[in-house]
This record gives C-alpha cells, sequence and structure tokens, in this order.
C-alpha cells in the first residue's frame, strides 16, 4: 500500500477543500478583516508610507475617529441609515404581494405554465436595465407615469428628482424583479401544501381567509422565511438601482450606506472613513448571518 | 379562488378570470412591452410622445444596428461572456469539490468550515469593496477580464457550495461506502458517482450563476476602467449617457442587455426554479 492509498482519507478532505477555502479565504474573508482595520485609519488609498501636499501621510492611524465622525458629524450617514430602513420595511412589501399574485395564477387551467413564466421573467433582467427603464417611466415630460396622470387630469409628478420621492421611486422599481421572486418560491412552496389538510380544514368550516391564515400559510413557512430573508439581505445590498436611478441624488436624498461608502471611497478618496460606513452595514448583516447559522445548525442537529 | 380549482365555480367566474388573468399580466409587464415596442420605433415616433401604440413606421433592423455601430456594444457584450462563462465553470468545479468533501468526509472542522462558506455568502460587498480592489491592484489584474472571473468564482463559490453540500448530502452513503470498499480513490468516486448523480443540481447552479454574473454591475464597476473589459450592465449606463433622449436606442440596447438570462430562462426554466426555490418546500 502506498502512503497515499493508506492516507487518502484523512487528507482528500483537505485536497478537495484547498482550492476553494483558499480563494475564499483571499477574496472574502481576509477582506472582511482589512476592511474593519483600514476603518481604524484616516487614508486616502496611495501608498501607505507616501505622505500628503499638505505634509500628513496618506496612512495614519486613527482609533475610533471616523465612527465619531460618522455618529456626531455627518447628516448624510443619517440620511443615508434612515434610507436603509425604509428599504428594509418597504421592499418587505414584495412577500405579501408576491404570495397574492402566487395564490391568483395557482390554477391548472390551459396555458397556466406560459402566463407563469411570463410572471416570472423580470426576476432575471438585470438592475441596470431595470434602472433605465423606470427612470424612463417617471421622465416628467415623456415618462408613462406623466402620460397616466395626465390621462387623469394630474399633473406630473416628477419621481426622481423631489427629494423626499426618489427613494420610493426607486423601491417600486425594485419591486419589478423582487415580486417575481417571491412569486416563485410561493408557487413552488404551495405545490407542497397538503390537499388532505385542506379538506380537513374545509370539514372544519375553514374557507377563505381563515384558510389561508390558519391551514396554508402555516405549510408556507419555509417559503415565506426564504422570501422574508432574500428581501431584507437585497434592501441591505441596494446599490445599483440607486447608482442608474439618480446617483444617490437629488442632493443626496436617495443613498443609502452601502452608496454612501462607495462615493466616500472612490471619489472623495476617504477609505478610512468608507471602510468604517462598511463595517456598520457588516455589523447590521451580521444579525441575518447569525440568525441564519443559527436556524440551519439547529436543523442540522435535529436531523442527526 | 385558491384552494378551490376554478374549475369547480360557474362558467361566467371562469371566464371571469382567465380575462383577468391576461390583464394583470399585461399590466405586470407593461414596462417590458413599451421597452421592445419602442425600441423598434423611429426617433420622430419617440418624439410625438408614442409609447404604447404599434409603431406605424418600425426600425427594427435601424434600431439594433445603430445600437452595434460604433462597436462598443458588440465589445461589453463580448466582455460580459468572457466574464460569466469561465466563472460559471469555475465555480461549478471548485465548489462541487468542496460540497462532497463537506458532505461525506468526517473531519473535525467540517461545520466552522460549512459556516464560513454561508456566512461569506451573505456578507454586504462594500466590506469587500476597498481590499479586493487593492489585491486585484496588486496582482496587476485590475481591469482584466481574469480580475473579475477570479473575484467571481471566490465569491460565488460560497453559495454554491453550501447549495452542493446539502445536494450531495441527500444521495446515499452506501453508494460510496461501496465504491471505497472496492478500492476506488476519492477522485475516482468524485468523477464517476459523485458528478453523474449531481448533474441536476450542477445545471439549476449553471443557470442561475449564469444570470448572478452576466448582471453584475457592482463589480464591475469597481474592477474595470475605461471600455475595454467593462461588461454590458456597465457598459449600457455609459452608452445612455451617449443616447440621452434617443429612448429607442436606450430601449434598443436595454433588450440586447437583458436578452441573454432571458432566453437562458425560458430555455432551461425548470432547472432555473429548483436552483431558486431550493429549500423553499422543506426548508
Amino acid at each position: 500500500m502506498t502512503f497515499w492509498e493508506r492516507n487518502q482519507l484523512k487528507l482528500a478532505p483537505f485536497l478537495f477543500l484547498a482550492p476553494a477555502i483558499l480563494i475564499f479565504l483571499i477574496y472574502v474573508i481576509y477582506p472582511i478583516f482589512d476592511s474593519i482595520w483600514v476603518s481604524f485609519h484616516e487614508w486616502n488609498g496611495m501608498d501607505k508610507s507616501g505622505v500628503r501636499g499638505n505634509g500628513k501621510p496618506n496612512w495614519e492611524f486613527v482609533g475610533f475617529k471616523n465612527y465619531i465622525t460618522l455618529f456626531t458629524d455627518d447628516e448624510e450617514f443619517y440620511v443615508s441609515l434612515f434610507n436603509n430602513i425604509r428599504w428594509l420595511i418597504f421592499s418587505l412589501l414584495a412577500v405579501p404581494i408576491g404570495l397574492a399574485l402566487a395564490l391568483f395564477v395557482n390554477q391548472r387551467i390551459l396555458g397556466i405554465r406560459y402566463i407563469k413564466s411570463l410572471f416570472y421573467f423580470p426576476f432575471v433582467i438585470n438592475a441596470v436595465v431595470i434602472g433605465v427603464i423606470f427612470t424612463w417611466f417617471y421622465n416628467p415630460k415623456y415618462g408613462a407615469l406623466t402620460l397616466v396622470l395626465g390621462f387623469f387630469g394630474l399633473d406630473p409628478i416628477p419621481m426622481l428628482a423631489d427629494e423626499n420621492l426618489a427613494t420610493y421611486g426607486i423601491i417600486i422599481a425594485s419591486f419589478f424583479p423582487g415580486i417575481a421572486y417571491t412569486m416563485i418560491l410561493y408557487i413552488t412552496g404551495l405545490t407542497g401544501v397538503s390537499r388532505e389538510m385542506i379538506e380537513a380544514g374545509r370539514i372544519d368550516g375553514a374557507s377563505g381567509f381563515t384558510m389561508l391564515w390558519h391551514v396554508v400559510l402555516p405549510q408556507l413557512r419555509p417559503a415565506t422565511l426564504i422570501a422574508i430573508v432574500v428581501t431584507l439581505v437585497g434592501a441591505l445590498r441596494a446599490f445599483d438601482l440607486i447608482a442608474v436611478m439618480t446617483a444617490g441624488g437629488p442632493w443626496g436624498s436617495s443613498e443609502v450606506l452601502a452608496y454612501k461608502m462607495y462615493q466616500e471611497a472612490l471619489f472623495n478618496f476617504r477609505m478610512g472613513y468608507g471602510a468604517a460606513i462598511a463595517t456598520i452595514l457588516f455589523l447590521i448583516m451580521d444579525i441575518y448571518i447569525a440568525w441564519f447559522l443559527y436556524r440551519l445548525f439547529k436543523n442540522e442537529r435535529s436531523e442527526k | 379562488m385558491f384552494p378551490t380549482p376554478i374549475q369547480n365555480y360557474s362558467l361566467k367566474i371562469n371566464i371571469g378570470y382567465r380575462v383577468l388573468l391576461v390583464f394583470t399580466l399585461i399590466v405586470w409587464l407593461l414596462p417590458l412591452i413599451a421597452v421592445m415596442l419602442t425600441s423598434i420605433r423611429t426617433f420622430d415616433d419617440v418624439l410625438a410622445g408614442n409609447y404604447w401604440t404599434f409603431p406605424k413606421e418600425t426600425a427594427l433592423v435601424s434600431n439594433y444596428a445603430e445600437v452595434f455601430a460604433d462597436g462598443k456594444m458588440a465589445g461589453f457584450f463580448l466582455n460580459s461572456l468572457i466574464i460569466t462563462i469561465p466563472t460559471v465553470i469555475g465555480t461549478l468545479f471548485l465548489s462541487s469539490l468542496a460540497g462532497y468533501s463537506l458532505a461525506m468526509h468526517r473531519f473535525k472542522l467540517n461545520l466552522l468550515v460549512f459556516a464560513m462558506f454561508i456566512a461569506g455568502n451573505f456578507v454586504p460587498y462594500q466590506i469587500l469593496m476597498i481590499p479586493v480592489r487593492n489585491i486585484s491592484i496588486e496582482l496587476g489584474m485590475y481591469n482584466s477580464h481574469l480580475g473579475l472571473i477570479i473575484f467571481h468564482i471566490a465569491f460565488q463559490t460560497g453559495f454554491c457550495t453550501f447549495f452542493l453540500r446539502n445536494f450531495i448530502k441527500e444521495l446515499p452513503f452506501e453508494l460510496i461506502e461501496a465504491a471505497r470498499a472496492d478500492g476506488a480513490t476519492e477522485w475516482t468516486i468524485y468523477r464517476k458517482i459523485i458528478i453523474p448523480l449531481t448533474i441536476p443540481a450542477l445545471a439549476a447552479l449553471g443557470v442561475l450563476e449564469f444570470t448572478f454574473i452576466w448582471n453584475d454591475y457592482f463589480w464591475a464597476l469597481i474592477l474595470t476602467q475605461g471600455d475595454t473589459v467593462k461588461p454590458i450592465t456597465v457598459g449600457l449606463d455609459v452608452l445612455r449617457g451617449q443616447w440621452t433622449t434617443a429612448w429607442n436606442l436606450v430601449s434598443a440596447g436595454s433588450v440586447v442587455a437583458a436578452l441573454p438570462p432571458v432566453i437562458m430562462f425560458f430555455i432551461l426554466q425548470r432547472q432555473f426554479i429548483q436552483g431558486l426555490t431550493f429549500g423553499a418546500v422543506k426548508g
């Protein structure tokens, strides 16, 4: 027996896992810690040992200064944080709307397969295209929204040019792929709903809303959980639509943390400050990560 | 309505349901219908503010020809393919290796490694942005296809390993034990047993990953500069600035940028939905 034959069961896991772990450590795990480290510095992104025009070093340890500035001296930070909260709350509307549409189309009639896939496919369209479509849709001069409002004798609403409306305008655009996704989840979930339990519910006199709430929804729990997790993570990741539709404007009113971070780091050359924003975003996301892992390992254990 | 089959209702309600269904679908797809119609309009037609009417004079060929006229669009499209295809193949290879090991090998840190792949997958992109950009610059891969491909492979490996590990875990362990007893090496087991049995999961992940990578905008923005490497998502954003109010061209460009994932979705819909709803039924 060669060395390999004797030991392959012990060695194989490492060899099989090595490429994935290595690349993941370099590009995902290490950057997390590096970003946190950068967030305690003032850095303009240039050579770390170099000196700026004003005599200050390019790279300087400043402790918690970036965080203190963020919380005490940056109104834009609160605008972004508040917008993130709006994204979190309003994008969840995609869950009940997706459920409603799923219930609506869940019938066996001729051609329903094609109708369902036509409902689904906005999900695969990229955010730039969605953003372009909705920017045009909201255009106060040529947009469809203006046309519709004009039909009812109303004045145009400049959705994306209005400080108070811009974020909502973008969230509405995000519903297009978002609802398609929750709908896909629920339609798949509905195929697993047990006929017997519905019959039993019917004998007990449940119908309409009580049937939905007490019999159908509990069986859709896994779909609901995934829909909520993915929608929330998506809301915290919101970036593409904002960049394409408003670039954070007007006057920074539609910025979110992700977009502000990008702006500070790459346009204002404040890497440390940007990293501090990213760290805060990361801490918020950690709540979900922890909850997801907890749930997963609880299931893992109960299977054994 | 659900759960009662529509067939149990009167004829009137049946007809009403179908009419309402088609109406809802049309309203749902209205933005896309408008884009498709506009992409074949003449510029005069666009300026006249025609939206929903079928264009009197179609400019299908000339609009799409103009979109590709200066060669940029074709370049962006090609870049998207050059980035997306190797990423999908590379990710599936690395994550199937890792997924097999995490599902079928017993070792101490197994669960910890698994947790790392899952957790990394939820991380906000911004926490990776500065270091990943610097790593790419230092390795000389900034503004190259390879730089984007390697990063995408790394990040997507998290999700795909999670998915494949759970899929492989459901396969009968006896098969592997029997093969081991027959003296098959681990590599042979991976190639001859695991991969053939995992084909449905690989297909589902393949279409899903193709869509994710094709639609990536953020990383293309961070890791490229100029027009030589940019994929079509960022490219469309650039061209939109040039076309300004020529909505017929913007629309045609949008259709081109959206098309490959849409085609893939309609052809491989079953795989696509299996991938997306993984865990939605059993959880």
